[in-house]
């Protein structure tokens, strides 16, 4: 884990070499994390994986996660490892949540890290954004045609009330 | 001689049963010496020969040579598969061919939870298996959604196809699947285990889905009243102290 | 002219031709045979005897070669990411473990250990070795329930039942420490649920003492029988550089020769005191997998016998009142465990707000959880990062032109777990 001027040092070069793309930074509990743009992720991306002092070549995971009622809704994640210095960074790209039926976009980084594919289509299906190049932007775990995204904090746990025995006069023939 | 030595075991107008050691050693002896005839012999026969109806002997083989489907879903699959294993070894009761073709099994076993996209699946293969054909609902997941109340998984199997019997548990163990699984035998036996409708003396007192009316028939009634009878006379013979106090 | 080169049906002239070329090669230059010119799309469907759980492939033939192949997940998808959001954390725990449903240690030790790094919370010594030592036995749990089906997948009945009866007495010594053979909940947040009973430290020394050989039985059954090698051997091969990208863990990746295990390169719990070795293999095709696995039961027993000798005495829990239910006779006594302990099964108890990714090394590879906080009693965001769900885009580079029945081969040596996998 780079340690908190360490990172501060990454923050500083990606912004020299990519105006404007670090947003912020935050360094908790031993973790270090780098708030992103999200138009400029894949130089971010690029740049952390291919510099020579930096080499994060691994991509542990992708996660989506929805920050609702804070603004920007969606954030990405991307953990990324370097293996030989055993380090890990962490990337949030801090999406915007367009309203309406419009879908949240972000570039796809599955020509850096192929193995994303996967975690790219799990964020998809649960959050609705869509990735833009990614070659198979489909469904993955729920029905193809299922209509929601649902871990998004507003889409509703369902399942179903236990009926007790005492309820069960409030909801006369339930098991129709 | 060895007529005598018959006699004295089992003399012919109290006839022991034939759980009795020696009497079975010396008619079996005598059969294969065909010196048993007589009303020895007759006896013999109506000890030794079974004699039923043709649905009995059906559900006897039907029961005891199940071929259970591979259906794991989920970690009860874990547990379905330990049931072949050499400790909760379900070959004694005639279960250990599990078949993966459902054209070939009897016994849908759904171990696991019962996701949205695997629910016509499921249904799929079971329209597949040839009658007769039984369901276990194993664990709390197929038979009633278990833990997961959620958006993701079916809230019980018995939703989208009839299940005959539900093994609670999360997951159940080995030996609760087979107990459960000797339970179906008996019901396929045609000899169901009356389990609480005799514990609890409710024969009759089961509800089913009423029709718009909503009012019991004469029998439930009686029924009920029955339960209830029997109920307070074995509460009065109870000490208060041990009830605490409830009516 | 023609010579007899492990397999028998191989024209080459020496050795080094036939290493590296696929078993589809090797017969095709054998016979003369042609490619078939036309693709036939199979479905092995969810419901089929040897894909692991309910795992649906679409695979494109031609001929009984495979030239494309389509998983389709999502079979067993529980929703329990989101589910978890709507429990306190402690009631996550139970949540979690049915994940990957073959290491249900490693789902709560990886969550507990999250909410822990959240809250800065110091797990104290026992509870570390006694989480390293059920997470040791469910590993061996897990190699031998993959090593009895991969077997059966591959002929091999007899090793089912042998790894089977084994794994019943890993989960006796389960029973015995937390009551359940499968899903103990048995980590906390904190440490974990309840010391070991009298008898388990001597059930385990007898299990220790026992599995080294048991587990040279499953290899004399199998690592030289003919019929496993023609099998494994030289099938499945994917480059370890692909498999970086790809961004798989775990025993496949040490097989292809990357010696990557997170007890080693950022030891957590307990894991810098004990000594073991971590088996990598060299060529990564299925037999270097079988084998790093079978040697990863061994090292297992070996860490179980260490942690064990080591065990330390104290406390087996986190004392902090805030977040660990007080022990039941303070409960009589004291007025701040009543409350203590009423808060916390009501309400549960609050993380202040923050992330954290904590990972593991699970039998399947890296095993992550990502918890967000926001200060409240449950949490904003549950989700793991599954060592299956990245092992599995692996698949089709190792099916790819290959034979349908190395397809199976190849699923068995992946160990997938669906219940990882689809979550």
């Amino acid at each position: 884990m780079p340690d908190a001027p360490g990172l501060e040092l990454i923050a500083k070069e990606l912004n020299d070499a990519a105006e404007g793309s670090v947003l912020g930074t935050y360094h908790e509990h031993g973790e270090a994390c780098l708030i992103a743009d999200p138009d400029r992720i894949l130089d971010i991306l690029r740049w952390l994986r291919d510099t020579p002092s930096q080499e994060y070549r691994f991509l542990s995971s992708l996660h989506g996660v929805d920050y609702l009622p804070a603004k920007p809704r969606f954030g990405v994640v991307y953990e990324l490892l370097n293996m030989p210095r055993v380090e890990r960074l962490r990337v949030r790209a801090a999406i915007d949540d367009p309203g309406g039926e419009e879908l949240p976009e972000l570039d796809s980084c599955v020509e850096l890290f192929p193995g994303a594919e996967f975690h790219e289509r799990e964020v998809y299906d649960f959050f609705g954004i869509v990735f833009r190049g990614h070659p198979d932007m489909r469904r993955i775990l729920m029905p193809e045609e299922y209509v929601g995204w649902p871990q998004r904090r507003d889409f509703p746990l369902g399942g179903e009330p236990v009926i007790f025995t005492r309820d069960e006069p409030a909801m006369p023939r339930w098991y129709e | 001689m060895k007529r005598e030595k018959l006699r004295a075991h089992a003399p012919l107008d109290e006839p022991k049963p034939v759980t009795d050691l020696r009497v079975r050693q010396i008619r079996a002896r005598d059969l294969l010496r065909g010196d048993l005839e007589g009303p020895d012999l007759e006896q013999h026969v109506e000890e030794s020969v079974l004699t039923t109806t043709m649905h009995k002997a059906l559900g006897w083989g039907r029961a005891n040579s199940i071929f259970p489907a591979t259906f794991g879903l989920a970690c009860c699959a874990i547990e379905m598969m330990s049931i072949v294993s050499p400790r909760y070894d379900i070959a004694r009761f005639g279960a250990e061919n599990l078949r993966a073709s459902p054209r070939q099994a009897d016994l849908l076993i759904l171990s696991g939870r019962v996701s949205i996209k695997m629910a016509p699946v499921c249904r799929r293969i079971y329209d597949q298996m040839l009658e007769p054909k039984w369901v276990m609902a194993m664990g709390a997941c197929s038979s009633s959604g278990g833990m997961f109340a959620n958006y993701a998984v079916v809230q019980g199997a018995d939703k989208f196809m009839p299940v005959d019997i539900h093994v609670p548990g999360c997951p159940p163990r080995p030996e609760a699947v087979v107990y459960g699984f000797n339970k179906l035998q008996r019901m396929i036996l045609g000899n169901p285990d009356p389990g609480w409708r005799k514990r609890y003396n409710g024969a009759g007192t089961e509800e089913w889905a009423r029709e718009a009316t909503g009012e019991a028939s004469p029998e439930e009634i009686a029924a009920y009243e029955a339960a209830r009878d029997l109920a307070a006379t074995h509460e009065s013979s109870r000490s208060q102290a041990s009830r605490g106090g409830r009516a | 002219m023609n010579q007899r080169v492990h397999g028998g049906d191989i024209l080459a002239e020496t050795g080094e031709e036939v290493v590296g070329m696929s078993a589809v090669e090797r017969t095709a230059a054998a016979e003369g045979l042609e490619a078939e010119q036309e693709l036939f799309t199979i479905n092995m469907g969810p419901h089929h005897p040897a894909t692991h759980g309910v795992l649906r492939l679409l695979v494109s033939l031609e001929g009984e070669v495979v030239r494309d192949l389509k998983p389709v997940m999502g079979y067993v998808h529980t929703g329990i990411e989101k589910n978890c959001e709507d429990k306190s954390y402690w009631k996550v725990i139970p949540f979690v473990e049915r994940m990957d449903y073959l290491s249900y240690f490693f789902n709560m030790h990886v969550f507990c250990a999250g909410v822990e790094r959240l809250l800065e919370l110091e797990v104290p010594r026992r509870a570390s070795y006694l989480r390293v030592i059920h997470m040791e036995l469910n590993r061996l749990h897990s190699h031998l329930v993959w090593l009895g089906t991969s077997a059966l997948d591959l002929g091999a009945m007899s090793m089912f039942f042998y790894c089977f009866r084994d794994r019943d007495r890993v989960l006796d010594l389960f029973e015995m420490s937390s009551g359940q053979r499968m899903h103990t909940r048995y980590f906390q947040v904190g440490g974990v649920f309840e010391d070991i009973p009298v008898g388990f430290a001597h059930n385990l020394r007898a299990f220790c003492a026992e599995m080294p050989s048991r587990i040279d039985q499953y290899e004399a059954i199998l690592n030289a029988n003919e019929i496993f090698l023609e099998r494994t051997r030289n099938v499945g091969v994917v480059s370890r550089e692909r498999l970086l990208d790809l961004g798989v863990t775990g025993p496949l990746l040490r097989a292809a020769g990357e010696p990557w295990d997170l007890r080693k390169v950022t030891p957590y719990e307990c894991y810098e005191d004990l000594d073991f070795n971590v088996p990598v293999g060299t060529v990564g095709d299925g037999y270097d997998r079988y084998r790093v696995r079978v040697q990863e039961l061994r090292e297992s027993v070996r860490i179980i016998e260490q942690a064990l000798e080591g065990l330390p005495e104290g406390p087996w829990i986190a004392d902090d009142r805030k977040v660990v239910l007080p022990p039941r006779d303070e409960l009589s006594t004291s007025m701040e465990a009543l409350i203590h302990h009423f808060k916390l099964v009501t309400e549960g108890f609050r993380v202040p707000p923050g992330e954290a990714y904590y990972a593991n090394e699970s039998p399947r590879g890296e095993l992550g959880c990502f918890v967000v906080a926001d200060g409240s009693a449950k949490p904003v965001r549950v989700h793991y990062r599954d060592p299956s769900f990245a092992n599995l885009q692996a698949l089709r580079d190792m099916c790819l032109n290959g034979y349908i029945a190395d397809l199976i081969q190849n699923l068995a040596m992946l160990d997938p777990i669906l219940g990882g996998i689809d979550r």
